[in-house]
């Protein structure tokens, strides 16, 4: 088996002129041996009459992080979304192909979005916090909603997931804040927390530190990597050098296509396109 | 090397400039003024005539025959709160959940003509709610009710609690809605326990606006509540309300009843303005980050 231990994470974002040496690789998966997540085939997407995602094939493997990159527009984020069928909220969208998670077909018709949507969680780029709740309500309330009453249950829950989320040092003795008390920084690592207290299996992140300082973007980034070791994290990013240093796999997208997926290691190093390597030199995009 | 600015002013249209501006701004604040003139008035008036003839016995007694001095508007006031106490009950509960199906279920289609309909209800004149409920329910239980009253008044909350609660909901940010969705939870779940707490002071404000625009209204209950010189016992009965008791106070001949009319206008006065001050207490710090 390959070597998945995190690397070891770095104190805070190298500075945005050193974009042209590449920063350090974490180990990715090998090649070969992998437990697939999400298993896509021929999958594509419309919103009405534009469509946003062609064809796309491919296997991301669980315990691992995939890193999705491409220019704005690229269709990465409709991707994501649709993971989680989240998609689904903007009318007159459609699919066609294949997206199993653990051999699941998670648009069968029996299949109820609300349960996919608890299966995989989602992080947004804007934290948010519902504004009328605490820090433990918000940690909470996916539990609550979905009907757990259980006291010590729920306690065990919201310590779990706020450690998790390495915020239960800095909000243990003040778990009856409102959540939008917390800082930028802080009221991410509560969302994480949040979408963490409902175990899903897969976790995705739509650029969850496009809104914060390098150093509340580090302390994301060395949290991801302590995911790696139980989930299966899929995160849009805009920066590649936060690309290059979580994950282990990264797919490029551009124009609603996915034009190359390897190990971030080949992909920033070695990448078999040519627009790949344009878009991660920083000559596009 | 630039030419000279040929419409560089001189000092003298510079002058004229200044003039102008200064007596436009000058006329628009009399214009402000003008507009706040009314409020001022009507409170000066109220108090004058007003005021002197608030006692005990008004909020405490019944209106007194024709002739005799005294007596007092108390059926009047508790009529009043038992109508809006009807009407909210109506109002509020059909204003609401309109106002949720508009801004989270309804179509696009569907919506602008459900808007459309309720910003016509909003401008039919309140005499015309008063002959509709009179033909619904007083020409068929052969009766003046404090329910036909309540009904009317009811009629007229709805389309403006559901615009109201619309657009406050409308003002959650989706980020809540899609982070609930995130969590596996029920959409009704999310709008009941998220979005509809998050803008539970808009909604709260929008009902408060929209008693206090009915609480003084007249028209709609003269073919109603009717009035009633007594206490009424039964929600079936004619009920007294202020607006109606001034309303019948102020045609009388009476130089007393004249007085009891601006002292209750003053009693009906202070309560929509103090639910207006609740309002802008309430909508003081509505942000949603």
């Amino acid at each position: 088996m390959a070597d998945l231990s995190p690397p070891k994470p770095i104190a805070a974002g190298p500075p945005a002129g050193a974009s042209s040496a590449v920063p350090r690789i974490p180990p990715s998966i090998a090649g070969g041996e992998m437990e697939v997540a999400f298993d896509i085939a021929g999958f594509s997407l419309w919103y009405g009459a534009n469509q946003a995602l062609f064809d796309v094939d491919i296997r991301i493997p669980t315990r691992a992080v995939t890193a999705i990159i491409g220019p704005s527009g690229c269709g990465k984020s409709t991707f994501l979304r649709a993971l989680n069928r989240m998609h689904e909220l903007t009318p007159g969208t459609r699919i066609a192909g294949r997206l199993r998670l653990f051999g699941e077909d998670l648009y069968a018709a029996a299949i109820d979005p609300v349960v996919v949507r608890r299966r995989v969680g989602m992080v947004f780029q804007k934290s948010n916090p519902f504004p009328t709740m605490s820090i433990a309500d918000n940690v909470l309330v996916g539990l609550r909603l979905n009907g757990v009453s259980d006291r010590a249950f729920l306690r065990d829950r919201l310590e779990a997931s706020l450690r998790m989320a390495a915020l239960w040092d800095e909000v243990k003795d003040h778990l009856s804040r409102p959540g939008i008390s917390l800082s930028g920084g802080q009221q991410q690592r509560l969302c994480i927390a949040r979408a963490l207290a409902v175990q899903p299996e897969v976790l995705l992140m739509d650029e969850p530190c496009s809104a914060l300082d390098p150093i509340a973007t580090a302390k994301i980034e060395e949290l991801i990597n302590e995911l790696r070791a139980s989930f299966t994290v899929i995160i849009v990013t805009h920066n590649m050098q936060q690309a290059a240093r979580v994950s282990n796999r990264t797919a490029f997208f551009y124009l609603g296509k996915l034009v190359e997926y390897d190990q971030t290691r080949t992909i920033f190093m070695n990448p078999s396109n040519s627009q790949t390597e344009a878009y991660v030199a920083g000559r596009f995009g | 090397m630039t030419t000279p600015n040929q419409f560089q002013p001189s000092a003298r249209q510079h002058a004229w400039r200044k003039f102008v501006s200064g007596a436009m701004a000058g006329l628009m604040l009399v214009c402000a003024a003008v507009v706040m003139a009314p409020i001022f008035l009507v409170l000066y008036f109220l108090i004058r005539e007003g005021a002197t003839s608030l006692d005990w016995a008004f909020f405490t007694q019944l209106p007194k025959p024709s002739g005799e001095l005294g007596g007092g508007m108390a059926n009047a006031i508790v009529g009043t709160f038992v109508l809006l106490t009807m009407a909210a009950s109506i109002g509020v509960p059909v204003g609401v959940m309109g106002g949720i199906y508009l801004a989270e279920y309804g179509s696009e289609r569907a919506n602008s003509w459900i808007r459309f309909m309720a910003d016509v209800l909003n401008g039919v004149p309140s005499i015309v709610w008063g002959m509709v409920v009179w033909a619904l329910l007083v020409v068929p239980f052969k009766t003046f009710s404090a329910y036909a009253g309540g009904v009317a008044l009811g009629l007229m909350m709805i389309p403006l609690v559901m615009r109201t609660t619309e657009e406050v909901l409308i003002l959650v940010p989706q980020g809540y809605r899609e982070a609930g969705l995130a969590l596996g939870i029920a959409r009704w779940k999310i709008i009941t326990v998220i979005v509809v707490k998050t803008a539970l002071k808009g909604i709260i404000t929008g009902i408060l606006i929209a008693t206090a625009r009915v609480a003084g209204e007249t028209a709609p209950l003269l073919f109603t509540a009717l009035g009633n010189n007594f206490w009424s016992h039964r929600l079936s009965e004619p009920i007294s309300a202020l607006p109606l008791l001034i309303y019948s106070y102020a045609v009388s001949p009476y130089d007393d009843w004249h007085r009891q009319a601006w002292a209750g206008a003053l009693v009906l006065m202070a309560f929509i303005l103090s639910l207006n001050i609740l309002v802008r207490l309430l909508s003081r710090d509505r942000k949603f980050t």
